[in-house]
């Protein structure tokens, strides 16, 4: 019978669509970003930042970027700390992404310094050397448009002070990209890093296929900033045979937060000897 | 008996511009698949990938599948109610409003005008204008429904009036933004609630624009083609209901192990496997209609377009509940496979049907005979190695990829770096991006076939005449 009233059939399947969108779709808004799932530490946008994330989003950057890590093993130990709903909370829209083309940038901020990310943004494969990611010069031309962004601050209802919007004068949507950038993920306190602890010996000491291996390394993780000969750029230069190997060991593997040294503990110990081996006891000066 | 008025130039209008926007979008496609291996393609700031990509996703979706769609639902509709379309006027102002918005939405993407909502990018002018095209179309073929002259409604009719109240609310609810200026909004929605929301419209809109319209047209032009009925009208019944009902439960599938609360995924996951049953039951609904008919593969392009594109569907819809359980979704999730398998859908399932419809339609609108069986039937070669070569490949680097990415060393060390895994990807990008022009190549020969057939095909026999 419902098979010759249309205007019955209408009403049927709009009660059948119905149905699952309440209970998954609808229903969820009791238990998300409520009091229960907020996190203390995670603080709104502020304005270079929230500028920088429009200039993401206009940019399509979520079209190959991800921007939550699973709590898998391997994600977390390429990635860092799983993503937690709280973190989100000031998100407009999210930016979960669902490809890796290039990798997750949920954890990015403080990863590397400013002018890592300037320079890559400028000329991916300059740093990258086979990377596929488009150059984004043009961002160093467009100055940002500060009572734009006082209205964008405004919609969404986030803190901000004159001074603040004052400051986005003479920046551009690099600078406001690169601000951007650094904030992700950073509104948990980092996980502490697995610090290496007790007397640390190195396993091969200038063994040949070891230094071999380092030089490898060397090129595709540290050369982009300490220069191909490690004679120095955005990171300083790198006199061989002036650590301690055990110092220099502890350094890539734990990194040095305060000055976007990463940390190099997701290449595991050997991988991390290995380059020991190499920036200590090169001999090509 | 007497054949109304019906209105055959609208339909005609829709799929001469429906092709126009699927060669943009296999075009663009084509483009950015030679980005991704080759980077000094991309010509910042209006044609990088990152803004080139919505553009080719919204042409292939709105302009190529709902253009014909607007077409197919318009041609069935009169047909099965054997009743002249309720409203001419309004349909031609629908043509237009149909590709002043598509234009615009070209337009806006390249221009960076974005909301970043997979599927659903055009910010808030243009999604008034989509919203009031649909009203506009609705209105219209229900309109035509209530004053029809034949008492049953056909299945057909079943899918497009789902599709109508689908889409609309899916639209509607995911378009909560607040404007900043004429081309900004933000969300209405922050964070997991809005990542759960675009996916609730995500999954859907796959439900209610690339799966319930396609079966409207499969079951209206499998019959049409092969001559005989479709196989049960019971099996028919219960998988429509039980498609309609379960698909809504399944956007969270697309966010496993995201901070949306884990009871939503487990639904998601289950709803998504139940959705096979009523799936295979419309595939083996058209397998069953074609006993004693199978010697047609042979000699009918028709029923050849129709079949390998429900047998995709039927692939797809297997593929698509085995990656919405957790556990392959934590290899398969982020990497390569999933272009894959979105590309048997929409290249396989979606096109073929489509294909199959404007070859059947074409020569009856313009009431000649088709230029050329043999071009069809080299169309038909073109289009599905072309789609085997693209998803294959992607499946394949997809795996690899996944597998490089979890490999762990005996240490518990990652033993690839990020870039390690991606120039791995090189040789995969090279030839889905073959994939793609043999998959172009076929469509050009199609719309050439057509083309001969309006401009110099024989005048038909009364026999094909509709």
């Amino acid at each position: 019978m419902w098979e010759k009233k249309p205007v019955l059939f209408l009403l049927l399947a709009t009660l059948a669509i119905l149905v699952g969108t309440i209970v998954t779709m609808v229903i969820p808004f009791a238990w998300v970003n409520t009091e229960a799932d907020r996190i203390a530490t995670v603080t709104p946008y502020t304005p270079l930042q929230q500028a920088g994330r429009d200039v993401y989003i206009r940019e399509g950057c979520n079209n190959c970027h991800s921007q939550t890590v699973r709590p898998l093993v391997a994600d977390v130990l390429r990635y860092g700390e799983y993503s937690k709903s709280g973190e989100f909370v000031y998100d407009r829209p999210f930016l979960w992404g669902s490809r890796r083309t290039g990798p997750d940038l949920a954890r990015l901020g403080g990863k590397y310094p400013d002018a890592w990310h300037t320079q890559h943004m400028e000329a991916p494969t300059s740093m990258i050397p086979k990377s596929n990611m488009p150059a984004y010069a043009f961002l160093n031309q467009n100055p940002l448009d500060p009572g734009y962004i006082r209205k964008c601050m405004k919609v969404l209802g986030f803190p901000y002070t004159e001074a603040d919007i004052a400051a986005l004068n003479g920046k551009t949507e690099m600078d406001a990209m690169v601000a951007y950038l650094q904030k992700l993920g950073t509104g948990i306190p980092k996980a502490a890093a697995a610090a290496v602890v007790g007397d640390l010996k190195n396993p091969f000491p200038k063994d040949p296929g070891s230094m071999q291996a380092g030089q490898q390394l060397f090129a595709q993780n540290c050369a982009a900033c300490h220069g191909s000969h490690g004679e120095g750029g955005i990171g300083p230069e790198l006199e061989p045979e002036s650590y301690q190997d055990a110092d220099l060991f502890k350094t890539i593997y734990n990194g040095i937060t305060d000055n976007g040294m990463p940390s190099f503990a997701a290449l595991g110990s050997t991988k991390v000897w290995q380059l020991t081996n190499f920036v200590n006891y090169r001999k090509e000066h | 008996m007497e054949t109304p008025p019906y209105n055959y130039a609208i339909v005609r209008s829709f799929i001469v511009w429906s092709i126009l926007w699927g060669v943009v979008a296999v075009l663009v496609g084509v483009l950015i698949s030679f980005q991704l291996v080759e980077p000094a393609l991309n010509l910042p700031p209006y044609l990088t990938y990152g803004r080139l990509r919505p553009l080719h996703t919204n042409a292939g979706i709105y302009g190529w599948g709902i253009g014909s769609f607007f077409a197919l639902f318009y041609y069935m509709v009169q047909r099965l109610c054997r009743t002249p379309l309720w409203s001419d006027g309004l349909a031609r102002f629908q043509l237009w409003l149909f590709n002043a918005t598509i234009i615009t939405a070209a337009v806006t993407l390249l221009l960076g005008y974005t909301t970043s909502k997979e599927y659903h990018e055009l910010e808030w002018p243009v999604d008034i204008m989509v919203v009031v095209l649909w009203v506009v179309f609705s209105v219209n073929i229900i309109m035509t429904i209530v004053r029809r002259r034949e008492e049953q409604m056909y299945i057909s009719l079943w899918y497009m009036m789902a599709a109508l109240v689908g889409v609309a609310v899916l639209y509607l609810v995911n378009a909560a933004e607040v404007p900043v200026s004429l081309f900004k909004s933000y969300s209405a929605y922050a964070g997991t609630n809005d990542a759960n929301v675009q996916w609730w419209f995500g999954h859907n809109a796959v439900a209610m624009v690339l799966t319930a319209p396609p079966l409207a047209v499969f079951y209206y032009f499998l019959p049409k083609s092969t001559g005989v009925p479709i196989f049960s009208h019971r099996i028919s019944i219960i998988a429509f209901w039980s498609l309609v009902f379960m698909y809504l439960w399944t956007g969270a599938h697309h966010l496993l192990w995201t901070p949306v609360p884990d009871w939503v995924q487990t639904l998601a996951m289950a709803f998504s496997i139940m959705l096979i049953a009523p799936s295979w039951g419309s595939v083996f609904n058209g397998y069953l209609s074609m006993n004693g008919q199978w010697h047609q593969m042979r000699e009918n392009y028709l029923v050849k377009f129709l079949i390998l594109g429900i047998t995709f569907y039927g692939l797809q819809t297997l593929q698509g509940p085995s990656q919405a359980i957790r556990t392959f979704s934590a290899f398969i999730h982020y990497t390569e496979w999933v272009p894959g398998h979105v590309h048997m859908g929409a290249m396989g399932w979606v096109s073929m049907v489509l294909f199959a419809a404007i070859y059947y339609l074409v020569p009856r609108l313009y009431d000649r005979e088709l230029y050329s069986i043999p071009l069809a039937n080299l169309h038909f070669w073109l289009v599905l190695i072309g789609q085997l070569v693209y998803s294959v490949s992607m499946w394949i680097a997809g795996l690899q990829q996944a597998g490089m990415w979890h490999a762990l060393n005996s240490d518990g060390s990652l033993t690839y770096t990020f870039m390690e895994t991606l120039v791995e990807m090189y040789p995969y990008w090279w030839i889905r991006a073959i994939g793609g022009v043999i998959y172009l190549a076929g469509v050009l020969v199609f719309i050439y076939n057509l083309v001969r057939t309006a401009r110099s095909g024989k005048p038909a026999a009364d026999a094909v005449a509709a």
